[in-house]
């Protein structure tokens, strides 16, 4: 898939300065650009100026102090909120009026910061929630229980199996997912986002409250998913050690300004983060 | 953590024990050791537990409260009784034509609960309630004004708003049928179902409910009932889905409001008032959200209940409301669910697998 861009009259708008993509990803098209994307929430600019170009096997970082508007900028990217201002190009394509189901199915996924799981259903069903589009029959289908029912459930059973096998949950499929341990249960969103069969994989502080040999096994997986399934993974995470091991491309926000882009160690000397996070230098 | 029941074995048991219910109670009407009044309750049974089922739909597994599902039940009623009653010379087979009012009530019962789900399903919550509530009354109201007839120049229908208008203004032919007269209700409507025709019924409620809720659907259905932007997130039409529930168990309780209709002489629009809905909402409560074997067992029970206390007379709906009080009290307390837990070992919650 190294063909270069096509570039849609009127749709397409420039490259953002700044673009942060690994040499592996420089020959292909971008899986995402944001434009000058802004929300405001009555008079408050939640979100402004928002621009960022992702690779297609990219894994960025999207750090920032409390309140800098992280979580927003994914509700933005999952159109959870209509943006006021700017456009996102998914794979080329403006996203602009579509649905949060719309979203997922162009190729975004998403987990979320507090847990929203199907949590009165088995830890099997959530993921074959997730397959929802993957493996489709009618309504009719499901009723009558004709040969194809058998057929897409039983390829839904075995992908999810074969999906929880990546943070080893099998033996949890029959549990209730409300009643996992916490960890577990962040590991089951990403592993029902990821049977969306995504091409962009949005993960809103996958660590919070992992320890840190399960925040350690967590990176690992990440990368192990990137590299699988040879998708974009974007994470907000307070996590520096994570943040800073894993993440190629970075991008600072504070008070909804992108402030700083780049790599690890240029955003760990950039003296506005420094100030952002621990004030100016008196 | 806790470990989910397989839910096929929950199923099988659910049609093997409706049929060996059905068999036990026809063997015992064949015998004749039932009384009439018994089996003038077998019938209603059959279709309240329908109702029930399809109620079930909406509010256990959709999550949504309607109050409003007397209506559907109603449009079922008496579109089924119209079929009937105009086949009459066109089909002579009973059986034949209770299939077709079963049909074509569940179909009429479906469109009307798409336009009354379009605009309802927007809505949330208590608001959606009151809404639903507003709506079987309207059916119910809409019912009372319609005068039908039938000739041989096929239906004669008109909407008696002015409430001056009476069954001569049909202009019909003197062989014509009147089928619905307005706030008299339908009337000289033939006792076309039976005992069995409700087994049937209630089997294929319980197939298509059961069959629904384990398929893609379903699990879209409850995923949206369980966290609706988690639902959205994975790709879920949230107002499809929803509209699939309501629209299902709306033709639903059609199909059982044909049986129902076509089991007595004469049937009056305002036996689907709200009161009505309210008492499957009870079923549906008593027997356990998105529990459809429970819902079947609550509607046999309290369908017989205030019915075998006919001998108390005036007593007779405060000692319905002290069973009904005292099963929710004995349902929630949990010694008693750990007592069961001891004497059946391998009931759910009696083992942690934590």
């Amino acid at each position: 898939m190294a063909e270069k861009r096509v570039f849609e009259k009127g749709k397409m708008v420039p490259v953002p300065s700044q673009a942060i993509i690994p040499e592996r990803d420089s020959d292909k098209s971008p899986i995402l650009e944001c434009s000058h994307l802004g929300i405001d929430f009555g008079g408050l600019r939640a979100v402004d100026d928002f621009n960022l170009t992702l690779g297609r096997t990219e894994i960025a970082g999207l750090i920032g102090p409390n309140g800098a508007g992280k979580t927003t900028v994914f509700n933005l990217l999952t159109k959870v909120y209509q943006p006021t201002r700017g456009t996102i190009l998914l794979d080329g394509y403006d996203t602009a009026g579509k649905t949060p189901a719309q979203i997922n199915r162009m190729g975004i996924a998403r987990t979320f910061q507090n847990i929203r799981l199907f949590s009165a259903l088995s830890v099997e069903d959530n993921v074959k929630i997730g397959l929802h589009n993957q493996e489709p029959y009618s309504m009719f289908t499901g009723i009558l229980r004709l040969p194809k029912y058998w057929r897409q459930e039983k390829a839904a059973h075995e992908r999810a199996m074969e999906l929880l096998s990546i943070f080893d949950m099998q033996d949890l499929a029959a549990h209730e997912a409300g009643s996992l341990p916490y960890g577990a249960q962040r590991r089951l969103e990403i592993v029902r986002a990821l049977a969306t069969n995504p091409s962009l994989l949005l993960l809103d502080e996958p660590a919070a409250g992992m320890n840190p040999s399960e925040t350690a096994e967590l990176m690992e997986n990440i990368v192990k998913i990137r590299d699988t399934f040879q998708i974009a993974v974007m994470l907000i995470e307070h996590d520096m050690n994570l943040v800073m091991g894993i993440c190629e491309g970075i991008c600072v926000l504070n008070f909804g300004q992108v402030i700083a882009k780049g790599t690890a160690e240029e955003i760990q000397s950039n003296p506005t983060v420094i100030e952002a996070y621990l004030g100016k230098k008196k | 953590m806790k470990k989910l029941k397989t839910t096929t074995k929950i199923d099988f048991a659910t049609y093997a024990g409706v049929t060996l219910a059905f068999l036990l109670v026809y063997a015992l009407q064949q015998g004749g050791s039932l009384t009439n009044a018994m089996k003038s309750w077998l019938v209603p049974i059959c279709s309240f537990i329908v109702m029930a089922v399809s109620l079930n739909l909406v509010v256990g597994i959709s999550g949504e409260l309607s109050l409003g599902h007397a209506g559907f039940m109603s449009v079922g009623a008496f579109s089924g009784i119209v079929t009937a009653m105009s086949l009459t010379n066109a089909i002579p087979s009973g059986p034949v034509r209770l299939l077709l009012a079963i049909l074509v009530g569940a179909v009429f019962a479906a469109v009307t609960g798409v336009i009354v789900g379009v605009p309802v399903l927007r809505l949330r919550g208590d608001y959606l309630a009151i809404v639903t509530l507003a709506f079987g009354q309207i059916i119910k109201d809409l019912i009372n004004c319609l005068i039908v007839g039938y000739d041989s120049h096929g239906l004669h229908i008109i909407f008696n708003l002015d409430g001056l208008r009476s069954v001569s203004d049909l202009h019909m032919e003197e062989t014509g049928v009147a089928i619905i007269k307005g706030a008299q209700g339908a009337v000289g409507v033939p006792k076309l179902s039976s005992f069995f025709a409700g087994y049937l019924l209630v089997m294929v409620a319980l197939v298509i409910v059961l069959n629904l809720v384990r398929s893609r659907t379903g699990r879209a259905i409850m995923a949206i009932r369980d966290n609706r932007i988690a639902a959205e997130s994975v790709g879920i039409n949230v107002t499809k889905y929803r509209l699939i529930a309501f629209v299902t168990s709306a033709a639903l309780a059609g199909a059982a409001g044909a049986l129902f209709g076509l089991n007595y002489g004469g049937l009056l629009s305002s036996r689907f008032d709200f009161n009505t809905s309210i008492l499957v909402l009870v079923y549906v409560v008593l027997g356990g959200l998105g529990n459809i074997w429970g819902s079947v067992i609550a509607a046999t029970v309290l369908y017989i209940l205030p019915e075998a206390l006919r001998g108390f007379q005036d007593y007779r709906m405060l000692l319905y409301a002290v069973v009904l009080i005292l099963v929710m009290l004995a349902t929630n307390n949990e010694q008693l669910k750990a007592l069961l837990g001891r004497l059946i070992p391998k009931r759910k919650g009696a083992k942690s697998n934590g």
